[in-house]
């Protein structure tokens, strides 16, 4: 799936520019890879890169693009590199250029589809960003950078902060990493668990960033970039290189499911609210519908079946970490009637390796539709969770099913205080306005 | 690179606090001082110092020409630092991996790890 109209193939002569633009997408994270293994540095780097792409899009239409676009940007962003570092008279830099000036280095990922002689250093570069010496925040902003080629405007954009402040945390990130020598390599496997966890993180928290904001609103113009589609991006990148890494494939499934509801999470304003006879949706132009009422027909089909495919990776690897069973969760709800005292199951293991109390909510809810609410309700009033909206929300739900409905509308009133402006919040106003008119009818 | 690795003891128990050195296990006393030897014999390793506790530290500033000064430490007693190594490694990650090893790490204090001003 890529979001950028016309980046699906090159023209035989001339590039349109939505080609260049799918070209910059594919290629930017492996041009800036190579440079940073080449030069060590990454704003010469990303400067080279940006000026390779720029003569691109000059030449290129006129021209018509070379048989290797990444071999051609590559080796273009080195030249300009290697004048820049002439003209600055960086002897200490410079004697570390001249050795990487010879002939491209051959390595094992030489012959990777895209014909290109370098060898693909993503993999090095994306360890190197989502370093645990890095604040978590400048992991994402140098991860979407680097290896997704958004703007610092963009970024800024999409965490909701002034732009100097975004340009400001990428410098310091990028200053930190070359003064304290946080290393370009892929790392040993002793650190390996963990590093794969951070950079899974920083991939799972960009998806999480842009998957809140309802589809329409991620594709405005001016709403910053779709950070669900770089996520999507990043996890695929990671599931080609590293393809025996279960928990990779699981995050890739995991995002993939749960992005393929996408159409159907929202809908236009006014329609739900009319029909449910609920407050009006003031400043915001979508609500929320929950998975069980949305229309499956909206699904996008082709997108759980890649998601399912994935998935398969996940149990071929026998992955049973948090992000595979959390994609064994989201395939199990693609099912019409899903298969709840699995999907109890499933939440019970991923209870078990993180202990985390959400985790034991969404179980309780599971569990409610096996053995009933009061079994439910039973396993949610036991947990520590009295600032969480979901948590008063789900007991609502449990309540009213139980016809406590005073309670209901009691833990409905918390989950909407707990719960700032937007679509869920008017969507738990609803629900308590129509136990409210329900208690009155009955 | 070079990197100066700061020793914050926070509450690790120390022989400086005899009555909670003493509630370690002798066999605990002995590793922490087995930790220490090998860490200084760690190549790429150059010991520095240990220092007396931050109570016996004093504060020196200079206002106006003025010389003033002041009982403890500049920062918090906490945050004081208890002593230092200098570690010549290839990179951070090889840094923290030896700050990792040392016992304060593990026992309540933490390691600072600054990359070397080299001129």
């Amino acid at each position: 799936m890529n979001p950028l109209p016309g980046s699906a193939g090159a023209g035989a002569s001339g590039v349109p520019a939505g080609d260049l633009e799918g070209v910059f997408r594919r290629e930017w994270g492996r041009v800036v890879a190579a440079l940073v293994g080449a030069l060590g540095d990454l704003d010469l780097a990303e400067e080279a890169a940006q000026e390779a792409f720029a003569i691109a899009a000059e030449r290129w239409p006129r021209l018509g693009p070379p048989a290797s676009e990444r071999a051609w940007l590559i080796t273009t962003a080195r030249n300009r590199a290697i004048d820049r570092i002439r003209r600055s008279q960086n002897l200490a830099a410079k004697t570390r250029l001249l050795a990487a000036e010879g002939p491209p280095e051959e390595g094992p990922l030489g012959s990777a589809p895209g014909g290109s002689p370098f060898r693909d250093e993503r993999l090095e570069l994306i360890f190197t960003c989502c370093h645990p010496a890095l604040a978590l925040e400048a992991q994402v902003a140098l991860t979407l950078r680097t290896l997704g080629g958004l703007t610092t405007e963009e970024i800024a954009a999409a965490f909701l902060v002034p732009v100097p402040t975004m340009a400001q945390r990428l410098v310091r990130a990028k200053r930190k990493i070359a003064a304290a020598g946080i290393p370009f390599r892929v790392p040993p496997p002793a650190l390996w668990p963990e590093r794969l966890a951070a950079v899974l993180a920083v991939v799972y928290l960009v998806f999480n960033q842009g998957w809140t904001l309802p589809p329409g609103q991620r594709e405005q113009a001016g709403a910053g970039p779709d950070l669900v589609a770089e996520a999507l991006r990043l996890g695929r990148a990671l599931a080609e290189l590293v393809p025996g890494e279960a928990e990779v494939h699981g995050l890739l499934a995991l995002m993939l499911l749960h992005d393929s509801r996408r159409h159907a999470r929202f809908v236009p304003a006014g329609d739900e609210a009319e029909q449910h006879g609920g407050p009006g949706s003031g400043d915001g132009d979508v609500e929320l519908v929950l998975l069980a009422d949305q229309d499956r027909s909206r699904w996008d089909q082709a997108q759980i079946d890649e998601g399912l495919a994935v998935f398969r990776r996940v149990l071929a690897l026998g992955g049973r970490g948090p992000y595979g069973l959390q994609a064994a969760i989201a395939a199990a709800h693609t099912r019409p009637g899903p298969d709840w005292a699995h999907i109890a199951v499933l939440y019970a293991e991923l209870g078990r390796l993180t202990g985390s109390p959400v985790v034991a909510l969404n179980r309780a809810v599971a569990v409610a539709e096996v053995e009933g609410p009061e079994s439910g309700l039973r396993l949610v009033d036991r947990l520590p969770l009295g600032d969480y909206r979901y948590f008063h929300a789900t007991r609502g739900e449990l309540l009213a099913r139980l016809g406590r409905i005073d309670e209901a509308i009691a833990a409905y009133d918390r989950a909407v205080t707990l719960t700032p402006d937007g679509p869920e919040r008017r969507q738990f106003a609803r629900r308590r306005v129509e136990l409210a008119g329900g208690a009155e009818r009955g | 690179m070079k990197y100066m690795l700061m020793i914050h003891q926070g509450t690790t128990p120390t022989p400086l606090d005899p009555d909670a050195w003493a509630a370690l296990p002798a066999e605990e006393q002995q590793a922490i001082y087995a930790a220490y030897s090998e860490i200084n014999a760690t190549p790429g390793v150059t010991p520095g110092v240990g220092l007396q506790p931050p109570e016996t530290a004093t504060t020196v500033r200079v206002e106006g020409g003025r010389t003033i000064t002041t009982d403890g430490p500049f920062v918090d007693t906490k945050e004081s630092i208890n002593g230092y190594l200098i570690f010549e490694a290839d990179d951070l990650d090889a840094a923290i991996a030896l700050a990792a090893r040392i016992p304060a790490a593990r026992l309540g204090g933490a390691i600072e790890v600054r990359p070397v001003m080299e001129w």
